[in-house]
């Protein structure tokens, strides 16, 4: 378990789940689910509650076993087998700490049934507690440790038959957000160390784009998109992508001639996403890419009035309105350096640049 | 077994592979639904069969039940059952809000006093009440001008005995109903200046409505089912259960023992219905985060409750003690001296020394093998793998105990498992038909306090130790059986006490061989054999305090040594 | 009070617990087990046993015991697969009710011939042999009578007189082998329309009825009534404790049964069960039954018991017990009919 330099997923496809489809009577949970996750790669899957993300686990645990659809790991068919037939440790939300053993029993608790010497044992508990960072707590009972090193106990458990696969369903979702910050960085940091494919299921985006080499936005038992992180934020794939992760703006508009959209009385140029000339679409760009100063006149630079500000600390989130918007309002988050230079308040007019390259256009039905 | 079930991109169900540990899941499951069919299901049908027979095992439809609405006597003893059920219900109903309002919602002293002489009634068979009445109300009964002339054989004192050995059952119902509700409805009720009596009506009262109907049904049923108390104190006013008994027992009358049994069956299987359609409501009201209600001192009403559970108390310690001195008397009411001979059980009727043996045997034996049994049902019930229809259907059967008076059980008993084609017969007349009838009759209560305790367990448990390729048996019995020990304790000793009590269950299929303490009772009172009767009703008590006390010893010294790591 | 044999008890259970919860302490079997059903009281079995082991000591005795109508119900709900080897010690009535069923064995004992040809079932050879007679009494409180001015009763009639309105206790029929005897002998004697004429005005004057026939003669002693029809067997015994009471028998005659011994049928040990009836007719356990029951089987041995009524053989009615089998179903039906649905007792 030499942690090498390289935090690069492979290129091997190590899971490749196609088609998978989940119903709980005649509620369809997972609907023709299809997802390779590489060896190596730290996957997140994020949603609202209900999106079918833990579904979606649990069947890659065999814990719920799908409809229909299948499951590969590591080249080999895991469809229909069993929990127990399969190769993953995992975590969850409750830690699941059996309370009446000491951590050290928990952490051994899937070596012992190998049959290792004692010996043995005792040095892989010890090494893994070590990595933990819990050295000294062995002989304490779960109930005795904190919330996050309750959460490390298990992680320790988990990762002690040293899995292929380490499944984390929302592991720091009991925590407080100081621990949560913290234990975040640690596990990515021994995911790397380990190079341990993982999947964690999440509804924290933050928890998402800081540990994840891709993510899997679903929504309503469909993938919404995958990406990397950046990718995810950047080019948000579908409304509900762009609406989930981050603060985006939404404007009603419409397709016109020329790789223009129309917003209110204005025409901006942009990828207008394959949409045709006159469709109804939703114009989208988030309060950041909303430029107030280091632009060229003429192309898609708008005059807009300042109808609202609100001080945020190191930036202020204002609206921006005005008769070239039809009247509609624009959030555009600008820092207090930019403010102060511009002299910004409410009612005063300026122009402001919506680069082309940051405007989403979705269509509309 | 099919080795692998694959779903390629044709939208092919999953059939998940079942595991090893699916299959000793599933092969457990089996066996102890063999069980449940075997020792309530099949029974049950027997005897239902029987009810549509003449003697001589020919189907003759309803004739039998025909014969039974014709017989006024029979008929009579329904409306009779009825009658006193409904009274019954009143007063337990009635005098068990207010104790367990006094002990829950009142600064009341001496609670732990009232709490523990409430449950003094649980160590006793359910004869002894109808033995003390004999004492303290019969032709010869220290205080029989209080009846005003009036005779303690029949219904007066069916219903003095029924109510005093049925009162802990529903109070402890009521208490729980009591303890669960919020008291930020009264913080806002006072806020609101909503007057006491008000208060009472809107807020106390609907909140454990629910416990009061579900109390309601169980001394219903209790009452309506139960055959100690009329048997012994009921003279001539008969009722459905004694019915069964004299049809059986004077009469060798199996078929129309059977019809009764069906009789008998139809409301308590009724009211059990009810009541489980309103308790599933009451779990709703559980699961809500309640701050529980802390009683502010308020004299009056304090000292009002006092004496009430005082009296209360009393009545109960009267009983009881009446049937202790009556168990030291020489010769009621021509020798008052003092003795022990009528604890020399081998010069009476009914059973000796041998038979309290053996029901310490069986109850030990019930205790045992009843808890292993439920408990690792309820176990694969409540953390079991897939395969839900069969895991619900078990759950099912296991409710149906609760609904199946003892009496109705016990005869289906005979007709079942006295069948020379029957390949369980060889267990009829021993030992292990007794401790079989006695875990089916109280599976009911012990499943669901097995499944609550595993429901307070987390539900992962199960899914890590199959990630680390653990079979479900050792994290049983290294994990869940260490962790809901105190509730496999109360369990084993909620079939103690019951198997040390129970008369309806037995009656019918205890053999010489296997006389038990309680049928003993049943049996010297018959004989008339009052002194020896209520020397061995004691004797019972005095075996079941002492498990209860035992039980309070190794559950305190387990919460003790788990203290580390129980976090409760 | 037996303490050692108590603690003895206490601690076999333990070993018995300890030793891995077996289901039966076995014990140190004899050579053969019979399994013998009775009615006999608890009190004299032990005697029983010991006085035929004397003869036959490699015969053990296992006791199945209970009152009479719970042997005989349960005798006929083992019929198909009968547990009993033999029955001592049952209601003749209850054992010709299993004859008709066809679960007894035809057995001739030896000394047989011997007994009084109404202690003998009359087919040849007899399916049942009789013990003693178990015969009706009254049993009267005299100190309870005295307080309430009432009379001392001379016969079944008397009993039916107002003053004793609400005093009168007897067992039920329908459970008890006593009660059933009663009512039978009653129709016996007062013919069908007079009996049931009798037991209307007999009705009208009880308090209770019993489950068994022993209850009314122990709450007669203990004062819970001053009068309780019952038998002399418990009255001699009641009154030897103690009780204030007076065995009356009634002077129009009294209704018997007697305790009798049957083989069942397809017994695996029908060797020692035949020795078992042969003991039973013989003369020493005659003389035995003799300790507690005033009139046997064996003619010309009986010895007067304490406190048993004297005149009690001549007052034993004529009893037809064919009669009393035959039509016990309809005779039951009607007793219930007539007197079973009375809901509230009388005070």
């Amino acid at each position: 378990m030499a942690a090498e330099a390289t935090t690069e997923a492979g290129s091997t496809p190590y899971l490749v789940i196609q088609n998978l489809t989940k119903k709980f009577g005649a509620f369809t949970a997972l609907a023709d689910i299809s997802l390779d996750v590489f060896e190596r790669e730290f996957v997140c899957f994020l949603g609202p509650s209900g999106c079918g993300k833990t579904t979606l686990l649990r069947a890659i645990a065999g814990l719920d076993i799908q409809t229909t659809g299948s499951i590969n790991q590591a080249g080999r068919d895991i469809s229909a087998l069993p929990p127990a037939e399969r190769d993953f440790g995992i975590v969850f939300q409750s830690y699941a700490l059996f309370p009446n053993l000491t951590v050290n029993k928990n952490v051994a608790y899937g070596l012992e049934n190998r049959k290792l010497p004692a010996a043995q044992i005792k040095s892989r508990v010890e090494e893994l507690l070590a990595l933990v960072g819990l050295t000294d707590q062995g002989i304490k009972y779960p109930a005795q440790l904190s919330g996050g090193q309750q959460q490390r106990v298990a992680l320790a458990r988990a990762l002690a038959i040293s899995p292929g696969l380490l499944l984390l369903d929302e592991p720091l979702s009991a925590l407080d957000a100081k621990v949560r910050g913290h234990l975040r960085r640690e596990i990515k940091d021994l995911q790397e160390r380990l190079r341990v494919t993982t999947i964690m299921v999440t509804h924290d985006q933050e928890e998402a784009l800081t540990m994840a080499d891709r993510i899997v936005v679903m929504d309503q038992g469909v993938i919404e998109q995958i990406g990397t992180p950046k990718e995810i934020y950047g080019a948000p794939a579908t409304a509900f992508v762009a609406d989930f992760i981050g603060t985006m703006n939404f404007v009603p508009g419409t397709v016109e001639e020329g790789g223009t959209v129309k917003v209110g009385n204005v025409k901006l140029k942009c990828n207008t996403g394959g949409n045709a000339a006159g469709a109804d679409i939703t114009f989208a760009i988030r309060p950041e890419d909303i430029n107030a100063i280091d632009f060229e006149t003429g192309e898609n630079v708008v005059d807009v009035e300042v109808t609202f500000m609100e001080f945020l600390g190191s930036f202020c989130r204002v609206n921006l309105g005005g008769d070239a918007l039809g009247g509609q309002d624009l959030r555009a988050d600008f820092s207090i350096n930019l403010m102060r230079r511009k002299s910004m308040e409410v009612g005063s007019v300026l122009p402001v640049y919506f680069p082309p390259e940051f405007i989403r256009v979705y269509a509309r039905s | 077994m099919s080795q692998t079930a694959v779903a390629i991109a044709a939208p092919a169900v999953v059939k998940p592979k079942v595991g090893r540990d699916d299959w000793i899941m599933r092969l457990c499951m089996a066996g102890i639904g063999v069980f449940l069919a075997v020792a309530v299901l099949l029974p049950l049908y027997t005897m239902l069969s029987k009810s549509l027979e003449n003697k001589d095992g020919d189907f003759i439809g309803l004739a039998n039940y025909a014969e039974y609405f014709n017989t006024p006597a029979l008929f009579l003893s329904g409306i009779n059952s009825l009658y006193i059920s409904v009274i019954c219900t009143v007063i337990v109903l009635g005098t068990a809000f207010v104790y367990g309002y006094a002990l829950t919602r009142t600064d009341m002293p001496f609670k732990w006093f009232f709490r523990l002489v409430a449950v003094v009634p649980l160590l006793t068979p359910s004869l002894l009440s109808g033995i003390s009445l004999v004492y303290w109300f019969g032709r010869q009964g220290v205080a029989r001008e209080l009846l005003l002339g009036e005779s303690i054989y029949g219904p007066i004192g069916i219903i003095i005995g029924s109510s005093y050995w049925v009162f802990p059952h529903a109070l402890m119902i009521v208490i729980t109903a009591l303890s669960i509700t919020d008291a930020r409805l009264y913080e806002a009720a006072t806020a609101l200046r909503t007057s006491a009596v008000k208060t009472f009506f809107t807020v106390t009262l609907p909140g454990c409505k629910y416990g009061l109907i579900s109390a309601g049904f169980v001394v219903f049923i209790l009452v309506f089912t139960d055959f100690g108390v009329p048997k012994v104190i009921g003279g001539n006013f008969n009722m459905l259960a004694t019915d069964i008994y004299k049809q059986v027992i004077g009469q060798q009358n199996f078929q129309m023992g059977a019809v009764v049994s069906v009789i008998l069956l139809v409301p308590a299987v009724i009211a059990f219905s009810v009541d489980r359609i309103v308790q599933r409501k009451q779990v709703a009201l559980l699961s809500a985060r309640a701050v529980p209600y802390q009683p502010k001192p308020n004299r009056k009403l304090d000292m009002a409750m006092l004496a009430f559970c005082s009296f209360v108390a009393l009545l109960i310690l009267l009983m009881i003690g009446m049937a202790q001195y009556a168990a030291l008397i020489t010769f009621w009411p021509y020798n008052l001296e003092l003795t022990l001979g009528n604890y020399d059980f081998d010069l009476a009727n009914g059973g000796g020394w041998d038979s309290f043996f053996n029901s310490v045997r069986m109850s030990l034996y019930t205790a045992l093998f009843g808890t292993i049994i439920i408990f690792f049902g309820a176990y694969l019930v409540e953390k079991g793998r897939g395969f839900v229809a069969g895991r619900s259907t078990f759950h099912a059967i296991a409710m149906l105990p609760l609904a199946v008076p003892g009496m109705v059980l016990g005869l289906s008993y005979i007709f079942f498992f006295n069948n020379p084609a029957n390949p369980f017969n060889f267990i009829y007349g021993t030992m292990v038909i007794l401790v079989v009838a006695t875990v089916a009759h109280f599976y009911t209560v012990s499943h669901l306090t097995a499944v609550t305790a595993l429901k307070q367990m987390d539900a992962e448990f199960e899914s890590v130790s199959a990630s680390l390729k653990t079979p479900f048996y050792r994290t049983f019995f290294v994990v869940t059986v260490p962790v809901c020990l105190p509730a496999i304790l109360d369990v084993s000793m909620y079939l103690f006490l019951n198997a040390m009590t129970t008369v309806s269950a037995v009656v019918f299929i205890y053999s010489t061989e296997t006389t038990l303490a309680s049928v003993a009772v049943l049996n010297m009172d018959d004989q008339g054999e009052l002194p020896f009767a209520a020397a061995m009703a004691m004797t019972i008590a005095y075996t079941c305090a002492a498990a209860r006390i035992l039980h309070m010893l190794l559950s305190r010294g387990i919460t003790r040594s788990t203290q580390a790591w129980r976090t409760r | 009070m037996k303490i050692p044999s108590v603690l003895g008890r206490i601690a076999k259970l333990v070993l018995a617990g300890t030793a891995g919860l077996a289901f039966s302490t076995s014990a140190l079997l004899a050579a053969t087990t019979l399994t013998v059903y009775t009615a006999i009281e608890a009190d004299d079995l032990k005697a029983y046993a010991a006085e035929f082991n004397k003869q036959y000591p490699d015969i053990e005795i296992k006791w199945v015991r209970d009152s009479t109508g719970i042997v005989t119900a349960k005798l006929l709900a083992e019929k198909e697969n009968p547990q009993a080897d033999i029955v001592w010690g049952l209601a003749a009535t209850s054992l010709m009710l299993l004859k008709a069923e066809g679960m007894t064995q035809a057995y001739m004992p030896k000394g047989g011939d011997k007994l009084d040809k109404k202690f003998i079932d009359s087919e040849n050879p007899p399916h049942w042999t009789g013990m003693d007679a178990w015969v009706a009494c009254i049993c009267v409180n005299t100190i309870e009578a005295e307080k309430l001015g009432l009379p001392m009763p001379t016969g079944w009639e008397d009993l039916t007189k107002p003053v004793y309105k609400g005093h009168v206790v007897m067992p039920n029929p329908n459970s008890s082998g006593t009660g059933f005897l009663d009512v039978s002998s009653w129709l016996q004697m007062f013919g069908e329309e007079g009996g049931w004429k009798f037991m209307d005005a007999l009705h009208e004057n009880i308090a209770w009825y019993t489950h068994s026939g022993s209850k009314p003669c122990r709450q007669a002693g203990a004062g819970e009534t001053p009068i309780g029809i019952s038998f002399a067997y418990r009255g001699a015994k009641v009154k030897s404790k103690g009780a204030p009471i007076e065995i009356v028998m009634p002077k129009e005659g009294a209704g018997w049964d007697m305790e009798a011994t049957a083989i069942i049928k397809g017994t695996k040990n029908l060797e020692a069960a035949q020795k078992l009836v042969d003991f039973s007719v013989s003369k020493e356990a005659n003389m035995m039954y003799n300790g507690v029951y005033a009139v046997v089987a064996y003619p010309g041995i009986a010895q007067p018991v304490e406190n048993y009524p004297e005149n009690i053989g001549e007052l034993m009615m004529d009893n037809d017990f064919q009669f009393a089998a035959d039509n016990r179903k309809r005779i039951l039906k009607e007793w219930q009919r007539r007197y079973d649905s009375k809901s509230l007792p009388k005070s």
